[in-house]
């Protein structure tokens, strides 16, 4: 357990270490802030816009730290050759995988939770001073704490995202696992299309097909729960529940496949 | 690299300015010989299915994309058609226009598609896809069919209700439809105790000056955006300005009457002591007095064309 805790930090120090990282997170945090100015545009919906447009930028630029530093984590070890280090030490193979998960998972939590503050700081500056009359207009809150619930929701996705980058980091090439991740995430959008899919085929087999691969890819629609946050629409505890460990079973199975692909792969 | 080597930074502005000058120059050179094309307005109308697929998993964002486009496109049409004085054209040549409202509708549309929660969007479609040019496209059906949409949305709705019920009454003078959408609002709980008696004003005296000026302060107190109170406080000014004009009417008759003759400028009744000075409306634009003897609301006011009142037309 120690050792998974030290690979996980270094993993975090080195992808802290990364600029890429930090131009993203500047990025997102203007974005964020320029929303204000987007605001201005709206008649009257300028904080739903800027809850809209904060967490579309972090679900966005989430995404963009969990592929391209989720794909680069292995990869970059075998190419610097420090891997064969890192092997010769007491370490077993699985310990490398779900450290270096860990360490992205914290990297990821803390700029999530950067680019959060980011948004409340906003939000907070446009709804300072307001009258009473406009608060109660508003379908919700502006530092709406219901918000973090979707942030939540995101993180989880991503941390999803990033175990499928992991997984195909381990057998394939930067690039390929890159694009394989960001196939895997599109068709997880729209996996539960395929379970409707008696409705445009006859077929049996291909009804059954579908479904199965319905169930086998992630099925990521159900973390977006942005619309109901910003409009002040209940997120249950049960469906944070079921939703939140839905995530943490299917990270599970896409580390224990990452662990045991990197287990078997022959670095000569 | 030595000191001498470098460039003076001096001569490292000075090039900026002018090249910069020069690059502005050739933009204003090439855009006086080859103005650009008009933008020809268009919008991308898709199917929900396809809409949900393009913009993947940010719907609400892309709502909001929507909307701003929506709203940007309905101020500056409305601007544009009463800067060109559209307003006097013939409801046949205001197809042909080339300011036109048409994209207003499948903006609001994509909107609503895109986030069926967007309460703001079916409000302002409920009262400015209904306005008659050129404050608007004139579509109340249009405005009906966007509220509906909201209605099977968020049932829990009451206000669409109030909408819908105040355009059949403002824009259709269908008054038993307007007090039943009043009704199946007031049916809604937590719907306000005002919209039933609203439901019994509107039956009893439909058409009635006193009963819209009732509905627009319901839909002034009861706006949560600025368009919205605008229109509302622009329509309560525009039944003041009728007031007014009848009001001023009465003199102007009663004077020419005495003198036998009519009256033809405002002149004649400051010089008669019966007004002390050009009349104002409420957008403190003059009035005018146009032959014989008529007093109407000047073209260049923003309340300009009034509105063409429920009673009269109920009455024709």
């Amino acid at each position: 357990m120690r050792t998974l805790g030290w690979i996980a930090i270094n993993g975090f120090r080195e992808s802290v270490r990364d600029k890429v990282m930090y131009s993203l997170v500047v990025f997102a945090i203007l974005l964020i802030g320029a929303s204000y100015m987007l605001g201005q545009l709206t008649a009257g919906q300028d904080l739903k816009i800027m809850k809209d447009l904060g967490l579309s930028s972090i679900s966005i630029f989430g995404l963009f730290m969990a592929v391209f530093i989720g794909v680069s984590l292995v990869s970059k070890e075998v190419e610097r050759r420090s891997i064969y280090g890192l092997l010769a030490k007491p370490v077993r193979r699985h310990e490398v995988v779900l450290g270096k998960f860990g360490g992205l998972a914290l990297t990821l939590t803390v700029n999530i939770a950067v680019m959060t503050v980011a948004l409340y700081a906003v939000l907070a500056y446009v709804s300072w001073g307001e009258n009473e009359f406009a608060r109660q207009a508003r379908e919700a809150p502006a530092l709406d704490p219901a918000m973090l619930k979707a942030v939540v929701l995101i993180l989880v996705q991503l941390l999803i995202v990033t175990a499928t980058a992991l997984f195909f980091s381990t057998f394939s090439t930067p690039i390929l696992s890159a694009g394989l991740t960001v196939g895997t995430f599109i068709a997880g959008y729209f996996s539960q299309d395929l379970r409707n899919f008696d409705q445009v085929v006859n077929s049996k087999a291909a009804q059954v097909l579908a479904r199965v691969i319905s169930y086998v890819l992630p099925n990521l629609a159900p973390f977006d729960v942005t619309s109901q946050v910003v409009h002040g629409l209940p997120v249950t505890a049960g469906y944070m529940a079921t939703t939140i460990g839905y995530g943490v079973v299917y990270i599970g199975i896409l580390l224990v496949l990452a662990a045991t692909a990197f287990s078997r792969r022959d670095f000569k | 690299m030595t000191a001498q080597g470098r460039v003076p930074i001096v001569y490292a502005a000075a090039a900026v300015l002018v090249l910069g000058a020069m690059s502005v120059g050739l933009q204003l050179l090439r855009d006086a010989k080859y103005p650009a094309a008009p933008n020809e307005e268009e919008t991308l109308y898709l199917t929900q299915r396809a809409t949900s697929r393009i913009v993947f998993t940010h719907r609400s964002l892309a709502a909001d994309l929507y909307w701003i486009r929506a709203i940007q496109y309905f101020g500056s049409r409305a601007q544009h058609a009463r800067a060109a004085g559209l307003s006097t054209l013939p409801p046949a040549a205001l197809s042909d226009s080339p300011i036109s409202f048409d994209l207003l509708y499948p903006l609001l549309d994509i909107v609503t598609t895109l986030d069926p929660r967007f309460n703001i969007a079916y409000r302002f479609g409920g009262i400015f896809l209904s306005e008659p040019y050129p404050h608007g496209p004139g579509r109340p059906d249009d405005a009906i069919a966007l509220l509906q949409k909201g209605l099977a949305a968020s049932p829990s709705k009451w206000e669409y209700w109030e909408d819908i019920g105040f355009v059949y009454y403002w824009s259709k003078h269908d008054f038993i439809k307007a007090a039943e959408a009043f009704n199946r609002g007031a049916d809604i709980p937590g719907a306000p105790w005002w919209l039933r008696s609203l439901a019994g004003t509107t039956l009893a005296k439909g058409g009635d000056r006193t009963a819209s000026r009732l509905l627009w302060n319901q839909l002034r107190e009861t706006a949560n955006n600025e368009y919205a109170r605008n229109a509302a406080t622009m329509k309560l000014q525009q039944l003041d300005a009728i007031e007014i004009i009848e009001r001023i009417q009465k003199v102007v008759d009663t004077l020419g009457e005495r003198r036998g003759v009519p009256v033809t400028s405002w002149n004649d009744l400051i010089s008669a002591r019966v007004m002390p000075g050009v009349p104002l409306d409420p957008a403190n634009v003059p009035y005018e007095l146009q032959s014989p003897s008529r007093v109407t609301l000047s073209r260049n006011s923003p309340l300009f064309p009034l509105p063409f009142e429920p009673a009269a037309r109920t009455d024709q």
